[in-house]
């Protein structure tokens, strides 16, 4: 504990202020689609993708919906007017045709992974001392350009490809399940994901797997005035169970660039997901310029009995997030669970919390959150807990806990709890307070500094949450959180 | 001009022609006009998020006209009771005869009529509660009501009782706003009652009434609210404003026994520092009633401190809200938030939806909000059954015993024996499940 804590602390001294340390850009050769929206540019995605004419369709289908549909404002967030018609919808690195060997992908993309810590070179993991295996997906602006381990996953069973390729190579799974947890109609920027999203991974596990490794993707935006629009899709069969991690970065830029991504999760009879993020895109500076928009949709549906879903996230990027990872408890005894850190500083604006959704009997939830706010930042939790009227026994013990670290920062929580059954038993608790000096005043008298103590506590705080993260994950995450509260202590 | 969009904005439209001529045009067209810009709320509005009241209230009642009955009032209080019937106040019904030293009482009509401006601050709040559509409908409609100031220092040992009563047959739309000033340093004890006069009254009442409440500098206001007895398709608003000065105290109870659609709302603004207020309540609910409370309170100075406990008990198909928000202004330093909701759910059909919220800007704060939902704790029956208690002896004592967990800060024990009576009452009513 006393090497980590120490270990955290010289982290956060040895950088600035505004040391956003994944804010390089990479210097490559992109194809674009030209700027703007329009049903050309939706069918151009499509045809880059060699998409079959029912997805086409699809897109179409979303698009002209989007047209009608208003963006959302009853989030806490503020931003001026997106203009959908400034962005590029796709981008490409030049030299990847599509993810074949990794000999084929520029040295240019690799050098940038290795930067960012990523590993795409199998052997690199292999090498050596027995460590966990990760597989990785690696998106690049609007495609992917490499995943690891396919070969191996595929002795398993498991399918793990870029959703592109699952298309070609699997588009009866495709057409089954895609849009069938978030609709095309779902919201706003859900159908606008839907119209021109990219890329993104595609998973299958089928009945009574077990994942052999831990599957993981890593969205990186480059190019300047893009939005990047990735869709996740992840099938657990019957029985199966996988667990997933998430991570994202972005260069630092003056401009504030889009991410509207969907996630859909759907497990089948006493399936597993386990779904794990740390987002970590471009905040902004610290006079609140710049930064990535992160519009995100992420629903699971636990479609089987028994069947499980659990969100982990922390969050420390972005300049605004809007983001309710959600489970819909269908199949009876079926649980949802969510955890949450979200950490905010300088002018970042979060907005994010999560929905259960009991339909079935018996069904369980558990959230967990604990929202940081430091600097100029304000950090909302909105969640929302529903039973309807067949949910019999359904349970939900919610928590959520803000720290508020200056003068400057909010904090709010906005839960809906809404109970149509009367065996439905629902527990909610929210504190909110500031770290308190009892607690700091022990710390520093046992020689800690002000900003040894805070960390000290911060991570105490936030140590429910972290216990749900994949080992290697939970120590990035520890780092992050830190790091992203660095100046916040005075 | 804003276009009118439908009828019930023609019909208010018309009634605010009417209400024009009657005292306070220019503050009754402020408030007119903010109705207008927001309309009357549905679920899109958050504050609203569970209670359409445009849906309602889409066909509203024509205006109550006032009735010059003297009915006999059962006297339930030992107070000093200010009646408002049927949108008008009644000094032959209240008791004006023997008002002690240090309170004046006038009605609504003569208040606006002198239009001072103290009293002018107490009945047009600030803050979220004039923000709120049915706060400023009201505004623009207020036919009547009643004034009570008292005055710096005054010590009022007898509670005074706000009646507001609806007694006619057919359908009206009755419009009261009345207030209570303490003044600084004074001690005052108040009860409100709301209800209908007999049985032959009209179920389908509308009604929408506003009490403001300013304590000012170091006062002390006690007061519990009773609403009861609204019929199946009667619509009401009853909404309270409270503006709390420096070391100002209000507690508040609330008894809450639901009928048609009934909205409770609680506006307070803690406005000097050391400002304390509590509100706690039942509510009781049952056939297709539905019944919301929501609270908003408004942390602006240091050192304040609020609590909220509210207990809410559901049968049938009824249909229960609580929203409250605690809101911690910057600077609000070293502020006390704690709100607790908590409900039961008797039966399969009914709904409760809880929606707390913490909003909050100021760093040294402790604030927390808890909401919890389900059925009786079967282990609990099973224990009170196993030691021979019929099943619905047993349920109503457990039913008792949760309701009074937000009543044991009623100091005053007639008004707690009162309020525990009619929760009995209500209990004894209800076919045990």
């Amino acid at each position: 504990m006393m090497a980590a804590r120490q270990e955290t602390v010289a982290r956060v001294e040895a950088i600035d202020v505004d040391a956003y340390k994944y804010g390089f850009t990479t210097d490559i050769e992109s194809e674009k689609a030209p700027k703007g929206l329009g049903e050309d540019i939706v069918r151009f995605i499509s045809a880059k993708k060699n998409e079959p004419e029912w997805l086409t369709q699809w897109r179409l289908e979303a698009y002209r919906r989007w047209l009608t549909m208003r963006e959302p404002d009853w989030a806490r967030v503020h931003y001026p007017p997106i203009d959908y018609q400034d962005l590029y919808y796709y981008a490409a690195p030049k030299s990847t045709p599509g993810p074949k060997t990794l000999d084929d992908v520029d040295p240019e993309l690799l050098r940038t992974y290795e930067k960012l810590g990523i590993p795409l070179r199998e052997q690199e993991i292999l090498a050596g001392v027995e460590t966990r295996k990760i597989a990785v997906d690696a998106v690049f602006d609007s495609v992917s350009v490499a995943t690891t381990f396919k070969e191996e996953l595929a002795k398993a069973g498991v399918i793990f490809c870029p959703i592109s390729e699952a298309v070609q190579t699997h588009p009866e799974l495709v057409r089954q399940y895609l849009g069938s947890v978030v609709p095309v109609t779902d919201n706003f920027f859900a159908t606008l994901n839907s119209a021109v999203y990219s890329d993104g991974s595609f998973v299958y596990v089928p009945k009574g797997v077990r994942c052999p490794m831990e599957l993981s993707t890593y969205f990186r935006i480059n190019e300047q005035k893009t939005g990047q629009f990735e869709r996740t899709l992840i099938i657990a069969d019957a029985g199966s169970y996988v667990s997933y991690l998430e991570g994202c970065t972005a260069p630092k830029r003056d401009e504030n660039q889009l991410h509207a991504a969907v996630v859909e999760l759907v497990a089948l009879d006493d399936a597993e997901i386990k779904y794990s993020t740390v987002q970590n895109w471009y905040p902004g500076d610290s006079s609140g310029r710049g930064g990535i928009y992160n519009f995100v949709t992420k629903r699971g549906d636990c479609r089987g009995r028994n069947s499980h879903i659990s969100w982990t996230q922390v969050e420390t990027g972005s300049a605004i997030t809007w983001k309710y990872p959600s489970c819909i408890l269908r199949g009876d005894n079926s649980q949802g669970e969510f955890y949450s850190i979200a950490v905010s500083n300088g002018h970042q604006q979060v907005d994010s919390g999560t929905k259960m959704i009991h339909l079935g009997r018996n069904t369980k939830s558990r959230i967990v959150s604990k929202g940081i706010s430091a600097g100029k930042s304000q950090n909302t939790y909105r969640g929302q807990v529903s039973a309807h009227r067949r949910a019999d026994n359904a349970r939900n013990y919610t928590q959520c806990d803000s720290l508020l670290i200056g003068h400057d920062c909010g904090a709010h929580t906005v839960p809906y709890i809404e109970s149509k059954n009367t065996s439905a038993q629902f527990e909610h608790e929210a504190t909110t307070s500031k770290i308190s000096e009892d607690q700091l005043f022990y710390a520093m008298q046992r020689g800690l500094t002000a900003e040894e103590a805070t960390a000290l506590i911060v991570n105490g705080f936030v140590r429910d949450v972290l216990q749900q993260l994949p080992m290697e994950f939970a120590v990035e995450a520890q780092k992050l959180i830190s790091i992203s509260l660095e100046g916040s202590v005075g | 001009m804003i276009k009118l969009a439908n009828e019930a904005d023609a019909i208010y439209e018309a009634q605010y022609q009417t209400m024009q001529k009657s005292g306070a045009a220019q503050r009754r067209a402020g408030s007119y006009q903010a109705f207008l810009e927001r309309g009357l709320p549905n679920r899109r509005v958050e504050s609203w998020h569970y209670t359409d009241l445009k849906a309602a209230l889409a066909k509203p009642a024509p205006l109550a006209a006032g009735d010059e009955r003297k009915p006999l009032l059962a006297r339930t209080h030992d107070s000093i009771r200010l009646v408002t019937l049927d949108g008008k106040f009644r000094p032959d019904l209240s008791d004006l005869s023997e008002l002690p030293v240090g309170l004046r009482v006038r009605s609504l009509h003569e208040a606006l009529a002198d239009d001072n401006p103290e009293i002018n601050v107490a009945l047009w709040p600030d803050g979220a509660g004039a923000e709120d559509a049915a706060v400023a409908l009201n505004g623009a409609l207020m036919q009547d009501g009643v004034v009570v100031s008292v005055s710096s220092g005054a010590t009022i040992a007898r509670p005074i009782e706000f009646v507001t009563l609806v007694g006619a047959s057919l359908p009206e739309a009755i419009f009261t706003r009345s207030a209570l000033i303490v003044g600084a340093g004074a001690s005052v004890k108040a009860i409100e009652t709301a209800g209908v006069l007999e049985r032959e009254t009209s179920n389908a009442t509308q009604l929408n009434h506003l009490l403001a409440l300013r304590l000012e500098h170091d006062s002390k206001l006690d007061m519990l609210s009773h609403i009861s007895g609204f019929g199946g398709d009667s619509v009401s608003v009853f909404s309270l404003n409270a503006h709390l000065a420096s070391h100002a105290q209000l507690k508040a109870h609330q008894l809450i026994e639901g009928g048609g659609l009934l909205r409770r709302q609680l506006f307070a603004a803690l406005d000097g520092e050391f400002a304390g207020a509590s509100f706690n309540g039942v509510t009781l609910a049952r056939g297709r009633q539905h019944a919301d409370t929501t609270l908003f309170v408004d942390h602006r100075q240091p050192h304040g401190a609020s609590h909220e406990r509210f207990r809410t008990i559901l049968d049938e198909h009824a249909i229960g809200v609580f929203q409250g928000k605690i809101v911690v202004r910057p600077g609000a330093q070293k502020t006390d938030g704690v709100m607790q909701s908590k409900a039961i759910l008797l039966s399969d059909g009914a709904t409760m939806n809880n929606k707390p919220e913490l909003e909050i800007f100021a760093d040294d704060v402790k604030c927390g909000h808890g909401a919890a939902c389900g059925r009786l704790d079967q282990d609990q029956l099973f224990y009170l059954m196993a030691r021979g208690l019929p099943r619905g002896e047993a349920q109503s004592l457990l039913l008792e015993a949760f309701a009074n967990e937000s009543l044991i800060d009623i100091s005053d024990y007639r008004s707690r024996d009162f309020v525990l009576e009619r929760i009995g009452g209500w209990l004894a009513e209800r076919t045990p499940s």
